[in-house]
């Protein structure tokens, strides 16, 4: 449906403008969760229903998370490989489709080892702090208006908090191996991941900032207008660009992959860690990409919202038909496919340029964009009511 | 409702990693060894414990973050609350982030930036 606002300019680069679109995105959009599904079930006494969604909802996360492991594992060789014009895995199954699954059955029949000199409770803890951040940042993500666990008031300091699991395991994982390779791979690690954490949150603030909520069904709604990465004259732009550099960093991956560079530190923090416990800070690492790819889809690209375009009515109601999942499994795919290219398109940093290009780059950018927002909504331009 | 998921959902990682670990410790072999268990140290032996003195300049970052992350905790109400507060709140986070960003350049001016 077409919204007519008298702050609409006709032109095909200015996306649909209302007053007030949070409301009449409200209505656009009916949002569920699963937590409210069990909940209504629970009010009608309907404890067969709530149970089937309560067991089928932690089943399907389980199943996702295992299945996106195999899938990105089998992405990332595949990718790599054409980038460098190889074939990369072809002979197990057809093209090679079955190699993640030899290699996790690999990994499962390996031996577990904890070094005798290591902190053994530590050492057991860490990998499980990694995997426990994965799980709970994925109980936020809004997949489609239908599928998402919980929506919470305070989703985004949620997920800014839960990120921080991250960090915990890295540490604990690389001190307790009692191993100077581990020590220094983690050290670095911990000394990135909570260096770009500012710069991260700082971004996310700009997106807080202009829905004016922390809900993420209600930023993807205010996203109905426009994906925030268009808007707000280049300030949402600059937040998005931030965003993924930052991403990109806390991820650990290349060309910010210096705390696991193998050429320097032998795999750095899970050089002690073989086996299955290997394999599960490997499958926190995959997924925690994914899920820096679907927030950056939430708050900058619309979520599971359609594309549209201005007021061309049959190209926005051709955008319709496609469903919200597909829409949010395309701009995440396609994030994904963008960490997967900078890995082979730019060198790995030095330390000392990694700290520069934070403290004296990416801080002082996200705070001057941050306050230019506020300015610029503030000022009331043309797109804000 | 949405807290009790978040429980459950600590459960769910833990039974995850616990799941995995013990059917892995069933069919894995299982045969340490002296040599076998000693940090791996590209084969050199190793000498003395990785549990020493480390860089100072990993803690100056970490005060940095500190100081910088609670800033951005700060500035969470007031990015949900600033088209109320308008150009008088506006002008206050400006005079909030502007101490910041003189701490900032500071800590730059004394060289805590730099990475020896």
């Amino acid at each position: 449906m077409q919204i007519w606002s008298p702050l609409y300019r006709p032109s095909i680069w200015s996306f649909r403008t209302s007053i007030g679109n949070r409301e009449v995105g409200m209505d656009m959009w009916q949002v569920t969760t699963l937590a409210a599904r069990i909940q209504e079930s629970l009010l009608n006494q309907d404890f067969v229903r709530a149970g089937i969604f309560l067991g089928g909802g932690l089943a399907a996360t389980v199943a996702a998370v295992s299945l996106l492991g195999l899938v990105l594992v089998y992405a990332e060789r595949k990718v790599a490989a054409h980038f460098q014009c190889r074939l990369g895995p072809m002979r197990v199954g057809w093209h090679g489709v079955l190699q993640p699954i030899a290699d996790g059955i690999k990994l499962f029949l390996k031996e577990d080892i904890i070094p005798t000199e290591a902190d053994r409770l530590l050492f057991v803890l860490a990998p499980f702090f990694c995997i426990l951040g994965m799980f709970l940042a994925i109980l936020v993500l809004p997949v489609s208006p239908e599928i998402q666990i919980i929506d919470l008031d305070m989703g985004v300091i949620f997920l800014a908090a839960v990120s921080g699991f991250g960090v915990f395991g890295v540490l604990l994982g690389g001190w307790s191996s009692n191993n100077k390779w581990s020590m220094l791979g983690a050290m670095r690690a911990a000394a990135q991941i909570v260096s770009y954490e500012v710069s991260l949150t700082l971004a996310l603030l700009v997106v807080v900032m202009f829905s004016g909520s922390l809900k993420m069904s209600e930023i993807i709604q205010s996203q109905a207008a426009g994906w925030w990465i268009w808007r707000a004259h280049g300030v949402g732009l600059v937040a998005f660009l931030v965003y993924v550099i930052a991403s990109v960093a806390e991820l650990n991956r290349a060309p910010f992959d210096l705390s696991e560079g193998e050429s320097e530190l032998t795999g750095g923090f899970h050089t002690e860690y073989s086996g299955l416990r290997f394999g599960l800070f490997f499958l926190a690492e995959f997924i925690n990409m994914v899920l820096a790819s679907a927030f950056a889809a939430t708050f900058f690209l619309g979520g599971w919202m359609p594309f549209h375009l201005g007021d061309w009515q049959a190209f926005n109601a051709v955008m319709d038909r496609i469903p919200p999942l597909l829409w949010f499994v395309g701009k995440t795919s396609f994030m994904v496919f963008l960490f997967m290219w900078f890995r082979w398109t730019f060198p790995r940093l030095r330390v000392d340029q990694l700290m520069a290009l934070e403290w004296k780059f990416l801080l002082p950018v996200s705070l001057v964009n941050l306050l230019v927002g506020a300015a610029v909504v503030l000022s009331g331009f043309y797109f804000f009511s | 409702m949405e807290f009790l998921f978040i429980f459950l959902f600590i459960l769910l990682a833990a039974l995850f990693v616990t799941g995995g670990l013990v059917a892995s410790r069933l069919v894995a072999p299982h045969r340490p060894g002296r040599v076998k268990n000693r940090p791996y140290e590209c084969g050199n032996k190793s000498v003395g414990p990785a549990w020493v003195q480390f860089n100072v300049a990993y803690y100056l970052l970490a005060l940095l973050f500190l100081v910088f992350d609670v800033e951005a905790a700060f500035l969470f109400p007031w990015a949900l609350a600033f088209r109320g507060a308008g150009w008088v709140g506006f002008l206050e986070v400006l005079i909030f982030v502007g101490v910041l960003g003189v701490g900032l350049l500071y800590a730059w001016k004394k060289g805590a930036l730099e990475w020896v």
